[in-house]
């Protein structure tokens, strides 16, 4: 059927959650057969990089691309995707704000390979190896991707035209985002697929005054399934968080993590959520609130859960004072665009 | 955009004969001042003629509570040394409890500030009222003092 159209699905720095989410649209998988094409799949079907790359440009009707940029590799394919695409969706909250992968910002690359390949108990590296970009052997040289320093979200490496976020994203808002495609009625370009407001707005929870003595993590209490969590001393990142995820999490007496990142109108999220949080607190004694914030931990863990590649912040400032990302990397990113 | 630190002084360079020595760096503050204490403090330190170094800028907002994070995240971004936050003494709030919901806030920014490896004392809150321009003028020198001792924030600014 030649006027099916053309979809491709790819994986950057992600964990798969998004590639199983749209095969969680169950039986509807089949409309999207019937209507379209998927050239490029890699958990699914079995096309290659040089199929893509044989393609003329802008063949793809659509290209879905999930997970953050963490490596040479990831951005190289989605600049493939993006010159072989009419449409580059950026699926899912790491694609489209960072996500979790780039909590790693708050570390620098040399931090991470210490962690990674020296630290942790499971690790048996007497030599101390790291792992290089090229490795000379007598069979040959080996190349291996170039890790970055930093974590970027899609639109930082490539123009997106639409997101998605979530994590991962619901099959209402894949199938709602696939009609939109499949009937040629798309939102104005940069449009986000989920709700103008925040999550509070659409959750039912009952909302008083919100007034806290001390905060708890999840595994600590038992909450009330019936009032709203921050309320109970649980951080619950609905305030500062889109809506359009239909308020899963709490529907599951669990707290708003934040993955559909900032409302329309907030920058940051991260900072947000922290005018939230010290609203909260029920104390005007220096002592005391100390105590109460001292209980929160991992403040920018919390803070910036999925969105720490699109926060202000942007990278952990490092000790020399450098510029955190490193120059030959931006001028490489800035060659690309 | 470039936040090129080597580029902005330029106007020095400018003004400076030939001859003149390179002009001290000096650091920059940007002070948020609510507009019923501490803008007024500062304004009777101006009238008492009180000494003080012209390292601050003072943005005057209605209340210490109006700033938000992203201010002192931007303002840390765009070139500044150091960020104060100044507004009534506690039980003095205009607006009754402002001022306790900025040192909440200040707590919880400071510490985030700190992880992300930013000196503390490059951000501060103060209880400055309008009748101590005194007090005003000691909290600019101090920090500037600090400030200078730390010497100039270049952690945040080139990242953009």
């Amino acid at each position: 059927m030649a006027d099916k159209l053309k979809f491709a699905f790819y994986w950057n720095a992600s964990c798969g959650g998004c590639e199983i989410a749209v095969l969680d649209i169950h039986e509807k998988i089949l409309d999207v057969a019937a209507l379209a094409d998927i050239l490029l799949w890699p958990v699914a079907v079995d096309f290659k990089k040089h199929h893509i790359r044989d393609l003329p440009d802008k063949h793809i009707d659509v290209s879905f691309i999930n997970g953050g940029t963490r490596t040479s590799e990831q951005r190289e394919m989605a600049e493939l995707l993006r010159r072989k695409s009419k449409v580059v969706v950026a699926f899912g909250a790491c694609a489209s704000l960072g996500g979790i992968p780039s909590l790693a910002n708050f570390h620098n690359r040399e931090e991470i390979f210490q962690r990674a390949y020296i630290e942790t108990p499971s690790t048996d590296n007497p030599k101390g190896i790291f792992p290089q970009v090229k490795t000379a052997l007598p069979e040959g040289d080996l190349e291996l991707p170039l890790f970055f320093n930093h974590v970027y979200r899609l639109d930082q490496v490539i123009a997106v035209d639409y997101y998605l976020p979530g994590c991962p994203p619901t099959p209402d808002m894949i199938a709602a985002a696939v009609t939109a495609i499949a009937g040629n009625s798309l939102p104005p370009a940069g449009a986000v697929f989920g709700g103008p407001s925040t999550v509070c707005d659409s959750c039912k929870r009952v909302k008083q005054e919100k007034k806290v003595k001390g905060f708890h993590r999840i595994h600590e209490i038992i909450p009330d399934p019936e009032r709203c969590l921050l309320e109970q001393g649980i951080i619950c990142a609905g305030s500062a968080t889109r809506d359009g995820c239909g308020t899963l999490c709490l529907n599951a007496n669990m707290p708003c993590r934040g993955c559909f990142g900032p409302p329309d109108g907030v920058a940051d999220q991260g900072a947000k959520l922290l005018s939230v949080l010290s609203t909260v607190v029920d104390s005007n004694d220096f002592g005391e609130i100390e105590k109460l914030i001292d209980q929160i931990a991992d403040p920018a863990g919390y803070l910036y859960r999925f969105a720490a590649a699109s926060s202000l912040l942007k990278h952990k400032l490092t000790g020399d004072g450098k510029s955190t990302v490193q120059a030959a990397e931006r001028s490489q990113l800035e060659v690309a665009k | 955009m470039s936040l090129n630190t080597e580029a902005l002084p330029k106007s020095q360079e400018v003004t400076a004969s030939p001859e003149a020595a390179p002009q001290p760096w000096e650091p920059r503050i940007v002070g948020f001042a609510c507009n019923w204490c501490t803008y007024a403090g500062a304004d009777l330190a101006g009238l008492s003629r009180l000494q003080y170094p012209p390292s601050i800028r003072l943005i005057r907002v209605p209340c210490s509570g109006r700033v938000n994070p992203q201010f002192v995240i931007r303002a840390f971004q765009r070139g500044a040394d150091g960020v104060l936050v100044a507004g009534c003494h506690p039980g003095d709030c205009h607006y009754s409890t402002g001022n306790y919901f900025t040192r909440r806030r200040f707590l919880l920014m400071q510490r985030l500030l700190e992880y992300m490896g930013m000196d503390p004392r490059r951000f501060q809150a103060r209880w400055i009222s309008g009748s101590e321009g005194p007090k005003f003028q000691q909290t600019v020198t101090q920090m500037t003092e600090d400030i200078k001792a730390l010497g100039p924030n270049r952690k945040m600014r080139d990242v953009e």
